[in-house]
């Protein structure tokens, strides 16, 4: 069974190629079936290669499928190997399954589209290339998934191409991803220089045995490496791109900027594991960027008033937890917290598009409002993506993600009480921004009215989400609840264990993190359910007012970057108008110019002066041959 | 002999030099016949009796007739002289009076810088010019009968009046 | 016995003033009396080898000439009664249309 592997991505690929010729010509029905059945057939085989993984584990924990010889240069000799562990396991199951809901709902959401071809064809091609990342047994072969997604994630941001807006925002994030890939890329460099192999598990074997611990070399590609996976991450300081991704349509957003495209750093750092515990410096990096930027996008996302913003800031403050487990050395929670955030992020995006095409593209929260009768499903299946997000306790499983994150980083060693701390007041704010957009869209009074109500093919994905969002937590209860541990089992054979902190000190912490949801959960409610009024009275303030203008535009990170990087390059093209390098040529040019004036006044049509020119010439020649 | 061949010598220059600056057209081809039986003179003298034969036939002959032909045929009369002589300015003369005198300083101080030895004047005969001739020579003499024909083909297409209008083919 | 220098520069001069005359004339006819004049002087020079070497080989080359001058001649002519057929003129002044 594991022979079948190559088809996980082949499929999706060869899905892309015929759309990408032949979609023009093809009915809608045929490229949706296409579109939406090569990746349903992957997550089919995925399931079954899964249950063989789980049921015969291959010896090694690993198995390697060697396609063909890529490159060889020298002994740079990178094949295009697929490599099955625990760990690639689950995030092709998450890719293929959550792909094949999304693209389901795709089938739907997108049939209105003249562009439905194009649009299947990007998102197969997207599905192949981050299959393509999570499957490489080499960074190189992984390099090239990686950009294969960015290039999808362009292409798709800027689906709507017609508007500017969204060519931008598609460039935007393209460039902005494009300084942590060169990061990454000159990473790749340097391991391959000192290292020679860019194998991952030879190459891991192979750092852990030169460089010792906190050494210079381990630093700078742990550095380096943590540059793409920040900017692909959209985590501080690259994640500027993130918020304004959401011009792409709302399946895209979901499978691409909340899925998967944008754990790709986070699967980058855990598949590197090894070369971050050799530079504890950058692990604490890793873990003070996660902190910092979960707090940072989580208070952005209290203030937004489009409905995709406030999910895309929630993105950038979840996937701040999971570098911030990253960085306290809980990588299985991290990836468990990956895992469920899939499942709620999705669900909680794809339910946004729901309300968005019911009420025919509106996506200001403010203009929604009463849609918990009139869109049943969509409320109660974004009700519970909304909980699973705010970790409400015990039936969800966003709260035992988190909360296995926060427990970690209070004991892990790299850890601390100030990076639980800001997981804790992150939890808060998560709750806080969670429900606030219930209450605004689902709650209060009706200001808008529905105009159509979402099919079968959009509603069953969001059930089956909503069903995820929900068991995907009881794989993994702490020691105090229930005490199972399946998904650490599981993952355990591709990632080292995290250290369990007493049951004492645990039951503890997770009495705080209930609290924490709960007081988040209770603010909300008061604040935008109870007295709408005092939040205007708030934001009234001069002080609150800028803060909340603050906050808005993402902690200013806008206008600072087109302060610091875009103005001074605009300054020197301004007085770089008449390029300076452009004068050497246009001498150039103006000196032949003027040779050609005087040379066209001997071309004269009087034949007695071109009998003078020979003659003049001759004389010439000869006196040089004479008396030279 | 070389009394004779420097008499002859300065008939040459000065008839060619008068055959260049005559106004009318006849008088300076009258001249250039000077010359031209001249320099055959001067082949005879310097042993080649048989080229001086042909100067005599060809040059002096043939070419001259051609040219004279062409004088008559154009009907070239006493306002044609008449332009000539404007034409022949003598600040015309500067230029190519200096680029000839750079030309003639050049190549006399070659040929005096490269002493050789005087010429015999011993006689050769057409039967060993025919022999040089039709021996290494073949293909030489081939190719020019071949560019004498193209300049034949070529003069009688230059020279064709088109039948329909009465002009000349390449004026269209 | 006569040096073969003086020969040598009595082709020289007589090619000078065939140069002279080209650029000189505006005349066509008076041109190719020139030219003449200048193969008639490279001719010259060849008898001239030839009479120093005491070989036939300089002869052959002033046939050759003789060859190129009549074909020439010939062309020479028909082009000129062209010209006067067009611009009613010798002037090769007036056949400048195809200036730079």
């Amino acid at each position: 069974m594991f022979e079948l592997l190559w088809t996980i991505p082949a499929l999706p690929l060869t899905s892309f190629v015929v759309l990408a010729c032949f979609g023009s010509r093809l009915s809608k029905a045929a490229s949706a079936l296409l579109g939406v059945g090569s990746v349903g057939i992957s997550a089919a085989v995925t399931l079954l290669i899964g249950f063989e993984f789980l049921g015969a584990p291959p010896a090694s924990g690993a198995y390697s499928q060697t396609l063909w010889n890529w490159i060889a240069v020298g002994n740079l000799q990178p094949a295009v190997t697929l490599y099955l562990d625990a760990l690639s396991l689950l995030m092709t199951f998450v890719i293929t399954f959550v792909g094949f809901l999304i693209h389901l709902y795709a089938s739907e959401y997108m049939a209105g589209d003249a562009d439905f071809a194009r649009f299947f064809a990007s998102m197969n091609l997207f599905v192949a290339s981050m299959l393509m990342l999570v499957l490489a047994d080499n960074l190189l072969l992984l390099y090239l998934g990686w950009e294969g997604v960015g290039l999808c994630s362009y292409l798709l941001i800027g689906f709507w191409y017609t508007d500017p807006a969204n060519a931008r925002a598609a460039v935007k994030a393209f460039l902005v991803t494009r300084i942590g890939d060169t990061a990454m890329a000159i990473g790749l460099f340097l391991l391959f220089a000192k290292l020679g192999t860019l194998q991952i598990q030879p190459l891991m074997a192979e750092a852990a045995s030169q460089w010792p611990e906190g050494s210079g070399w381990a630093i700078a590609a742990a550095a380096l490496l943590l540059g793409g996976a920040v900017g692909k991450s959209a985590q501080l300081p690259l994640q500027t791109w993130l918020p304004d991704a959401m011009a792409g349509p709302t399946p895209v957003s979901a499978l691409i900027h909340a899925a998967t495209m944008v754990t790709a750093g986070v699967y980058l750092i855990a598949r590197t594991h090894v070369l971050f515990g050799l530079a504890p410096q950058v692990e604490v990096a890793v873990a003070a960027i996660g902190a910092l930027t979960l707090l940072l996008a989580g208070l952005s996302a209290l203030v937004q008033s489009d409905i995709k913003r406030v999910l895309a800031y929630s993105t950038i403050s979840q996937i701040g937890y999971m570098f911030l487990a990253l960085g306290v050395g809980a990588w299985q929670a991290a990836m468990f917290h990956f895992m469920t955030h899939a499942f709620f992020k999705a669900l909680l995006f794809l339910a946004a598009g729901a309300v968005i095409v019911s009420l025919h593209h509106e996506q200001n929260i403010f203009k929604m409002g009463g849609l918990r009768k009139l869109l049943p499903v969509t409320f109660w299946t974004f009700l519970i993506g909304a909980a699973s997000l705010a970790g409400i306790p015990f039936i969800t499983a966003g709260f035992y993600s988190k909360d296995w994150i926060l427990a970690q980083a209070w004991t892990s060693h790299t850890g601390g009480p100030w990076f639980w701390f800001a997981g804790l007041f992150g939890a808060f704010l998560t709750a806080a921004y969670s429900f606030r957009l219930i209450f605004i869209v689902f709650f209060g009074e009706a200001k808008t009215h529905v105009h159509h109500h979402p099919g079968r093919r959009m509603t069953w994905p969001l059930v089956v989400l909503a069903a995820l969002a929900i068991v995907s937590g009881f794989v993994e209860m702490p020691e105090t609840l229930g005490h199972v541990a399946a998904f650490s089992h599981f993952l355990g054979s591709a990632l080292p264990p995290s250290h369990h902190p007493e049951a004492g000190v645990e039951a503890m912490l997770i009495g705080i993190a209930i609290a924490a949801a709960l007081l988040g959960l209770a603010v909300a409610y008061f604040l935008y359910l109870r007295n709408p009024e005092k939040v205007d009275a708030i934001s009234k303030a001069p002080l609150a007012a800028s803060v909340h203008r603050l906050w808005l535009s993402g902690w200013g990170f806008d206008r600072l970057y087109h302060m610091m990087f875009v103005a001074p390059v605009l300054w020197v093209a301004e007085i770089n108008k008449n390029d300076i390098i452009d004068q050497i040529y246009r001498f150039t040019a103006w000196l032949h110019r003027l040779v050609h004036q005087f040379l066209r006044t001997t071309q004269s049509g009087q034949l007695r002066w071109y009998a003078a020119g020979i003659g003049v010439g001759t004389v010439i020649v000869a006196g040089v041959v004479i008396f030279g | 002999m070389e009394t004779a061949f420097y008499i002859t010598s300065l008939i040459a220059v000065i008839s060619t030099l008068l055959a260049i600056s005559r106004a009318n057209a006849v008088h300076a081809l009258l001249y250039l016949i000077v010359s031209f039986l001249s320099i055959s003179l001067i082949f005879f003298i310097l042993g080649a009796p048989f080229i001086a034969a042909l100067e005599v036939i060809i040059y002096a002959g043939a070419i001259m007739v051609l040219f004279v032909f062409v004088v008559m045929l154009l009907n070239i009369g006493r306002a044609a002289t008449e332009q000539e002589k404007q034409w022949l300015d003598p600040k015309a003369w500067r230029g190519p009076g200096l680029i000839g005198a750079a030309l003639l300083v050049e190549l006399i101080s070659v040929v005096s810088k490269n002493p050789q030895p005087a010429m015999t004047g011993a006689e050769i005969t057409p039967k060993a010019v025919a022999i040089s001739l039709f021996g290494p020579y073949l293909l030489g003499v081939e190719l020019a009968a071949m560019l004498l024909l193209a300049g034949m083909v070529g003069a009688y297409h230059l020279g064709r009046r088109d039948p329909r209008d009465g002009k000349s083919e390449t004026s269209r | 016995m006569i040096p073969t220098e003086h020969g040598l520069m009595l082709a020289a001069v007589l090619f000078v003033i065939g140069l002279a005359g080209v650029i000189v004339r505006r005349n066509l006819l008076f041109v190719l009396m020139s030219i003449e004049i200048m193969l008639n002087a490279a001719g010259l020079a060849f008898i001239v080898a030839g009479a120093r070497w005491a070989q036939p080989d300089g002869q052959v080359m002033f046939l050759f000439i003789l060859v190129t001058a009549a074909a020439e001649v010939a062309v020479g002519l028909a082009l000129l009664l062209l010209l006067h057929r067009r611009f009613k003129t010798l002037d090769t002044a007036a056949a400048s249309t195809m200036r730079g």
